[in-house]
């Protein structure tokens, strides 16, 4: 059904239900990692580091497994060897070599917070006594927390063994540096020459962490038979049982993963830390064990999004048409290599037409813990870097900096980073409706300044199961084995339904375990309501074809003479005209030799539509403290169809809120000894509510054609720009470029003192 | 395995018996801090001895034209008192900056000076107001300055066996008024990366006598005499208030750390001084 205007008209989508899982979450009863119970279980404690970097001359446990209530004891001698194997998780992925050793160490610690043993006990307290009974005996080595130093020549090396992968000139020498990845097109040496104005310049960050609030734990009950059953939150139970079934050589089907509610992730769970730990201590004590993170373990453990380095410059003629580009960036990978070198590298130019650009990227390693996937893993830091540099652009020939954009904005056609041609791409959209926002002409007073940026984040489709079934009272049962992290059970409901021709309220959503549905990726690259989205949407269509086809049969029809109209079967042979609702349907197949109405659809769709964000950001700044307020923020999006117009919308929020973060005070602080120093909220300064002014949202809806109601994915897109329109935004206030991460007030004032 | 034991005395009496008996015993009201230490492992008390049902330990009372506040008193229960928030607006508006409110519920004034953190919110500004404390212990009970309890980051004066029993807000002249102001990176749940407490008594547009302290810069809280002696004698004009400014970066003896740079901490706590003042010495003006 379409309207004038030709935007199609639906029931469902596009409304603002009430989520099947706020009820639980808000009083308290959904269960989460930390709060699964099984009967006859005990706890598990695990034993870390406090050395950045150390080899392991000896592990001494006896003393704590002597202790009373000590059921085992687990080291890294008690995991399998493994052979070298890149596991692809959708969003990341890495070599399961590194991911056992990161879960315990072996040979050598990598830094501080790095597992070396674990205990499992009758009580917590007992655990946790016995760690103190253990003794390592450590040789400590020179470490390397900062990214720079890192890439030194004379940088102590973590790993014998790495040598730069994509030189042109192989080395053997053992470095830090685990890969360099160039992405070029044309001259960009010529296209700089032909601009009228270069804009350049360094830039940096500080390794951030996801903030979820919820921080990681399992509960693990190994049956003598083999068999695995394990509970825990992530963002994929999936990638929990492939994980564990490799580091531990595990058949995948004796392995059931139960998802619980999971409390924040934003790519931080895209990995695991103590599942196949907790497998062992459950193996060797014959007893379920729940092993949990405190909040420092997860600030020193668990994945940091990299620190970077980024070199910029990019060239404009007169008339502000971009026509060169260079990036040259590093990433702080932490133990094991992987800092999203490649997204960032695809994603820093992606928004404009550039025709000559030359971009690098390196990974690099350091001692801290190994990062993980955040939010648009990678690019967020360099797109910073590269909207800093475009407002200079912009600045320098006094163009308006929304022009600017629009004058060399991607649209569909141009070709995309990959070299295929962008399909339906709102960011010429999005800038438009920027332009005519009151926010973007609204005066501002001293000490105030506003800054815009945009970003890119390709997405990701991937494989996904979903199952629909329908019940004799002819409400229907969506089964998925994607999380619930933004409200997916509601989009899922809300999709079938839409499909079916059901109230919301009569489609309910579950996340079924890893035994109980067919394969699903993690979610990740913000893939869920497209990819499972679409398996949903497949696996409606064909209860809906199989209801027409009992209708049929009821009527003595052929099926070509049912059609399926608002919910309900409409007989079209002539003299034969009648209707049957899906309630008699469903109450009827007792009665046919098919039996139950069940369907289920698998996808793998490659074709993901891209997230595209722009973002207008006001503050002001304390000329004598270097205090930053944020004053406005409007944050538009390309968010191809909002299925659930409040989850997108809280997506795009707390993509801002996170950037600001990001921008202005969070980061990692190392001592001198390369121990994490604020490895706490008290000190790891994310926003509080009182931080932030009400964050405006404007969704634009450019739908995508591979996704039956036209989504795109809508979670990361917006973390790429906010730091580049606070930074812009403060430059503007205080008239001094700002090219570090974070900008915390005393940071704010040097960098004024210096321009003096 | 380790345990402790949680004493919950009904008098003084006999909390300073408790305390006397046990040197590892801690004493608690809102255990803002103290828990969040045991929790880290940094304290390992063996006793808890709380305070809270002490008669009189908790709660506000008019005293010698000025007020005696229960060492157990929320921070939030003293925003109720209409008197003491007129006439003391800057002690009252640093102990609720400590924290969250939900923190404040159970926060309080007595535990945020015992805690002896030089960047403790409460304490600059009970210096400058010149408050005193009534610390009960073995040899009965005696007043102290607030100044005179922080020893050291963590470390306090008091003796074994002794705790702080309330602490005493001198009586306000018309004319006077204080204010506290901190810098933080956020706007709540943080520490203190500087922080300054100004007491004023004003009198015809000109200081009678002022008091500046300092948190955060320092190993315990200052009071910088010199500070406010720039300011006795003016009218807070642009010069008295850089002579201040300037005796307060002498004062700061700040370290670098995780929450901020020496150099930013000797700056900000003259902004902040500066500041501080101002709002004082309008606030006095309005009680004119």
């Amino acid at each position: 059904m379409n309207d004038m205007s030709g935007k199609p008209q639906y029931r469902v989508v596009g409304t603002r239900p009430v989520r099947p899982d706020g009820i639980d979450k808000v009083t308290g009863k959904a269960v989460f990692s930390a709060d699964h119970f099984v009967a006859g279980m005990i706890y598990g404690a695990i034993l870390r580091s406090p050395h950045a970097h150390a080899r392991i001359r000896s592990i001494d446990v006896s003393k704590a497994a002597a202790l009373p209530g000590v059921q085992a004891v687990v080291t890294g001698a008690d995991f399998p060897t493994l052979q070298s194997l890149e596991v692809e998780l959708g969003e990341g992925g890495g070599n399961i070599v590194d991911f056992s050793r990161n879960c315990m160490a072996r040979d050598k610690v990598y830094y501080d917070g790095h597992a070396v043993a674990a205990v499992a006990a009758t009580t917590l307290a007992i655990a946790t006594e016995a760690l103190e009974l253990i003794t390592v005996d450590y040789e400590v080595l020179p470490h390397v927390t900062d990214l720079a130093a890192a890439m030194a020549p004379d940088a102590p090396i973590l790993h014998d063994k790495i040598r730069t992968k994509g030189l042109d000139t192989p080395s053997d020498k053992p470095t830090n540096i685990t890969m360099r990845y160039v992405k070029q097109h044309g001259d960009a040496a010529a296209g700089l020459a032909r601009a009228k104005v270069v804009a350049r310049g360094s830039f940096s960050s500080a390794p951030v962490h996801q903030g979820y609030l919820e921080p990681q734990a399992c509960t693990v009950s190994y049956n003598a038979d083999g068999q695995v059953l394990i509970w825990a939150s992530s963002q994929g139970a999936f990638m929990i049982r492939t994980v564990t079934a490799q580091i531990l050589n595990i058949p995948i089907a004796d392995i059931r993963v139960t998802p619980l509610e999971i409390g924040g992730g934003f790519g931080g769970k895209t990995v695991i830390y103590l599942e196949p730990v907790a497998v062992l201590l459950s193996k060797k004590s014959g007893r379920p064990v729940r092993l949990a993170m405190s909040r420092s373990d997860v600030f020193r453990a668990t994945g940091p999004a990299p620190g970077t380095v980024c070199d910029v410059a990019i060239g404009a003629d007169e008339n502000g048409i971009l026509t060169g580009a260079e990036v040259i960036f590093s990433g702080s990978a932490g133990a094991f290599p992987g800092s999203g070198t490649h997204p960032a590298a695809i994603c820093s130019l992606a928004c404009y037409k550039i025709p000559d650009y030359y971009i690098e990227g390196q990974d690099v390693v350091t001692n801290m813990a190994c990062t993980a996937a955040y939010r648009s893993p990678g690019a967020p830091p360099i797109i910073f870097a590269v909207e800093s540099v475009i407002d200079e652009l912009a600045n320098t020939l006094g163009i308006d900096p929304i022009d600017f954009r629009l004058r060399n904005a991607v649209q569909e056609g141009d070709p995309s980073p990959t070299g295929t041609p962008f399909g339906p791409i709102g960011l010429k959209e999005i800038l438009e409706a920027a332009k005519v926002h009151q926010h973007w002409s609204e005066p501002l007073g001293p000490n105030q300044g506003r800054g815009i940026a945009a970003g890119y984040w390709p997405n990701f489709g991937g494989q996904s199961t979903a199952a629909v079934s329908l019940t004799d009272d002819g409400t229907v049962i969506v089964t998925t084995g994607s999380p619930d992290i933004g409200g997916s059970r509601a989009s899922m409901a809300m999709m079938a339904a839409e499909v079916i021709g059901l109230p919301y309220e009569n489609v309910r959503a579950i996340v079924a375990d890893t035994s109980s549905i067919g394969y699903s990726m993690l979610t990740g690259g913000s893939r869920t309501t497209f990819a499972t989205g679409k398996a949903v949407v497949e696996a409606a269509e064909k209860v809906v074809d199989e209801m027409r086809s009992r209708a049929a049969q009821i009527w003595g029809v052929d099926g070509s003479e049912v059609e399926w109209i608002d919910g309900e079967a409409s007989c079209t042979a002539p003299g034969k005209e009648a209707r049957l609702t899906i309630k008699q349907i469903a109450g009827k197949t007792g009665m046919s030799v098919k039996g139950p109405i069940s369907a289920e659809s698998t996808v793998n769709p490659p074709d993901p539509g891209p997230g595209i964000a722009v973002q207008i950001v006001d503050v002001e700044v304390d000329p004598d403290t270097g205090t930053v307020t944020v004053l406005r923020v409007t944050a538009l999006q390309d968010v191809g169809r909002a299925i659930h117009p409040s989850y997108v919308e809280g997506q795009m929020q707390g993509g801002v809120v996170q950037g600001i973060g990001w921008a202005l005070n969070e980061g990692y602080v190392f001592n001198a000894k390369g121990q994490l120093d604020n490895a706490g909220f008290l000190d790891y300064r994310i926003p509080v509510a009182s931080d932030l002014p009400m964050i405006s949202t404007v969704m634009i809806e450019v739908p995508w054609p591979s996704h039956p109601f036209g989504v795109k994915g809508v979670g990361e897109a917006p973390i790429c720009p906010p730091m580049g329109a606070v930074a812009n935004a403060v430059s503007a206030a205080t008239g001094v470029r700002m090219r570090h991460l974070p900008m915390s007030p005393d940071r704010i004032l040097s960098d004024i003192a210096a321009a003096q | 395995m380790t345990s402790a034991t949680y004493h919950a005395p009904a008098s003084v009496a006999e909390a300073v018996g408790l305390l006397s008996a046990n040197p590892a015993a801690k004493v608690i009201a809102g255990g803002t801090d103290l828990i969040v230490q045991t929790r880290s492992g940094r304290v390992k008390p063996s006793a808890y001895v709380d305070i809270k049902r002490i008669a009189g330990v908790s709660g506000i009372r008019a005293f010698e034209g000025g007020f005696a506040i229960g060492a157990a008193t929320p921070c939030t229960a003293l925003l109720e008192d209409a008197a003491l928030c007129a006439a003391w607006p800057g002690v009252i508006e640093a102990a609720n900056l400590i924290g969250s409110v939900q923190v404040r519920n159970r926060a309080t004034m007595g535990g945020n000076l015992c805690n002896a953190s030089p960047a403790a919110d409460s304490v600059p500004a009970l210096i400058a107001a010149g408050a005193t404390c009534v610390v009960a212990g073995p040899g009965g009970e005696r007043v102290v300055p607030v100044s005179a309890i922080p020893a050291s980051p963590g470390r306090t004066s008091l003796a074994p066996g002794e705790f702080v029993v309330e602490i005493r807000l001198p009586a306000q002249p018309a004319n006077a008024s204080d204010a506290y102001l901190r810098a933080i990176p956020r706007t709540e749940m943080d520490i203190a990366v500087a922080g300054a407490g100004v007491a004023l008594v004003m009198e015809g547009g000109v200081c009678k006598s002022a008091r500046v302290s300092l948190g955060a810069v320092a190993p315990t809280v200052l009071l910088v005499e010199a500070a406010g002696a720039a300011l006795v004698g003016t009218t807070l004009d642009d010069a008295a208030l850089d002579a201040m400014g300037e005796a307060v970066r002498a004062a700061c003896k700040p370290i670098d750390d995780k929450r901020g740079t020496a150099s930013y901490r000797t700056h900000t706590a003259a902004v902040l001084a500066r500041r501080a003042a101002l709002i004082a010495r309008d606030r006095a003006g309005a009680k004119a």
